[in-house]
């Protein structure tokens, strides 16, 4: 008995003495903080993505707050938010397109035509200093994924050896485009209907033996929209400033399959897998 | 004590005796932080500044007030042991202690704290922490070779939980077939470290 009242007797003091201490040290100690930093840290995303450049969501609501970043800083916030934040600081919000990423390739393993076996570690960057993995196009996607680790959002999907990503899940953080080794990740505005899914500035005879899926440059979609597709050497894109919409596609009868909206680009590959496996 | 008995106390907690790998103590933060090297880097700093001070202070409560027989004339108590509760006081003092230095070095030293502030809340009652403090009472150590005691714990669990997330790095890379891909092959790489250790383990008796 006596040592039950002893023991009760001095955990109950060692913790009420310890309890005062840090009551006492967390009022004297307190750091004061800008109290509309923890407002501003909830109405951004919380993902700590990175992609404002800052260390994660909390230290860009400081840098928002202490005016040292644009309300818009964080591109994955949508304009509300963004009006929200800025409205909450008595600033203007400043108007920004929503970007999404796209890969602009149709380098599928079944496309393909492969230069060498790669063996090494299973990552772009590790590949891309290996001369550039197995396939033999030097501008395509090496499609090891390394932006699909990359991604917070889930956006990016290796599909048949071809990084796809999803607009809908994108939210144009740029990681990816970061990260990616041969810089070929655009971001484009999410507005953008159709895109030239080729990224090769080779001849257009030596991109078809390297890839089924290659653009050959036959400029039908610049005779059908010439304002709004642009070439650069034998490189053939959207013009992104002025961006066609989905009706070029049936203008154009693009005969390489390379002129395509997000939706066919993604069947087109998923559907490339589903012939091989017939074939095999 | 003799130089050689200092020697046994380091080699002993650092290598021999590692706390994660030949105590199996701390795992937690072990598997849990060991993904990135940057983050088993700053968990290891973390956690030698709370192994050492929490081994001093446990050490220092044990030999002042736990170990020592009570008596308390005015409740009539006579020649009380307690110690049996000292598991109970060393969690509370340290984790006490851990909270009241955390406060106080996000006010005076904020870079400090940048550095290992995320981590102090996740350690203040791990099981190597306590399991170092109660070590030091089974081997009858003084507070200063508990906390010398303390510090090489520590040290030593930098060292497991740096290789291994080094390792852990070079694997995310590597071709793992598939059943033994995430915690399945950390853990048995955890398992082949352990062996690693084992070597060691005639080095102090």
């Amino acid at each position: 008995m006596d040592t039950i009242i002893l023991s009760v007797i001095v955990v109950g003091i060692t913790g009420m003495v310890l309890g005062g201490f840090i009551a006492v040290a967390a009022k004297k100690f307190a750091v004061e903080l800008d109290p509309r930093i923890d407002e501003v840290a909830g109405m951004l995303p919380g993902a700590n993505c990175g992609g404002c450049g800052f260390a994660g969501c909390s230290d860009l609501a400081k840098n928002i707050v202490e005016g040292n970043a644009p309300a818009g800083r964080c591109p994955v916030c949508t304009a509300e938010t963004v009006e929200k934040i800025a409205a909450f600081l008595g600033q203007s919000a400043e108007k920004k397109e929503k970007m999404v990423a796209v890969v602009l390739c149709s380098g599928t393993l079944s496309n393909s035509k492969m230069a060498a076996g790669y063996n090494g570690v299973l990552d772009c960057r590790s590949a891309n200093i290996m001369n550039g993995g197995g396939k033999a196009c030097r501008f395509g996607c090496i499609g090891f994924g390394t932006c699909t680790r990359t991604c917070k959002f889930g956006a990016i999907e290796v599909i048949d050896g071809l990084a796809v990503v999803h607009p809908e899940l994108c939210v144009g953080c740029g990681q990816c485009a970061e990260v990616c080794p041969r810089k070929m990740i655009k971001l484009v505005p999410a507005t953008t209907q159709v895109h030239v899914y080729c990224n090769s500035l080779e001849k257009p005879v030596l991109r078809r033996k390297k890839c089924a899926g290659a653009c050959i440059s036959c400029r039908k979609c610049i005779k059908a929209e010439p304002e709004k597709m642009s070439s650069q050497g034998f490189m053939v894109r959207v013009n992104y400033s002025n961006a066609p919409d989905a009706s070029i596609v049936e203008k154009a009868q693009c005969p390489a399959k390379c002129l395509l909206t997000p939706e066919e680009h993604l069947k087109a590959v998923r559907d490339g897998i589903k012939k091989n496996e017939g074939a095999a | 004590m003799s130089l050689n008995e200092w020697l046994v106390i380091t080699i002993g907690a650092i290598l021999v005796n590692n706390m994660v790998l030949a105590r199996i103590l701390g795992i937690c933060p072990f598997l849990g932080v060991s993904k990135k090297l940057s983050t088993a880097l700053g968990m290891s700093g973390a956690l030698i500044f709370v192994m050492t001070l929490a081994s001093f202070a446990a050490s220092v409560l044990y030999n002042c007030l736990i170990s020592v027989k009570h008596s308390v004339p005015a409740l009539g108590l006579q020649n009380v042991d307690i110690s049996f509760t000292r598991i109970l006081l060393f969690i509370v003092v340290i984790a006490a202690l851990v909270q009241l230095v955390e406060i106080i070095m996000q006010k005076f030293s904020p870079t400090l704290y940048g550095a290992l502030g995320i981590y102090l809340p996740l350690i203040t009652t791990n099981c190597c922490v306590l399991g170092a403090a109660e070590l030091n009472v089974n081997a009858n150590r003084t507070v200063l070779g508990s906390t010398v005691f303390g510090l090489c714990s520590g040290i030593g669990f930098s060292i497991a939980v740096i290789l291994f997330a080094s390792l852990r790095e070079r694997l995310e890379l590597s071709k793992i077939p598939r059943p033994f891909q995430g915690a399945a092959i950390a853990l048995i790489t955890a398992g082949i470290l352990a062996m690693a250790f084992m070597g060691f383990s005639g080095l102090v008796k």
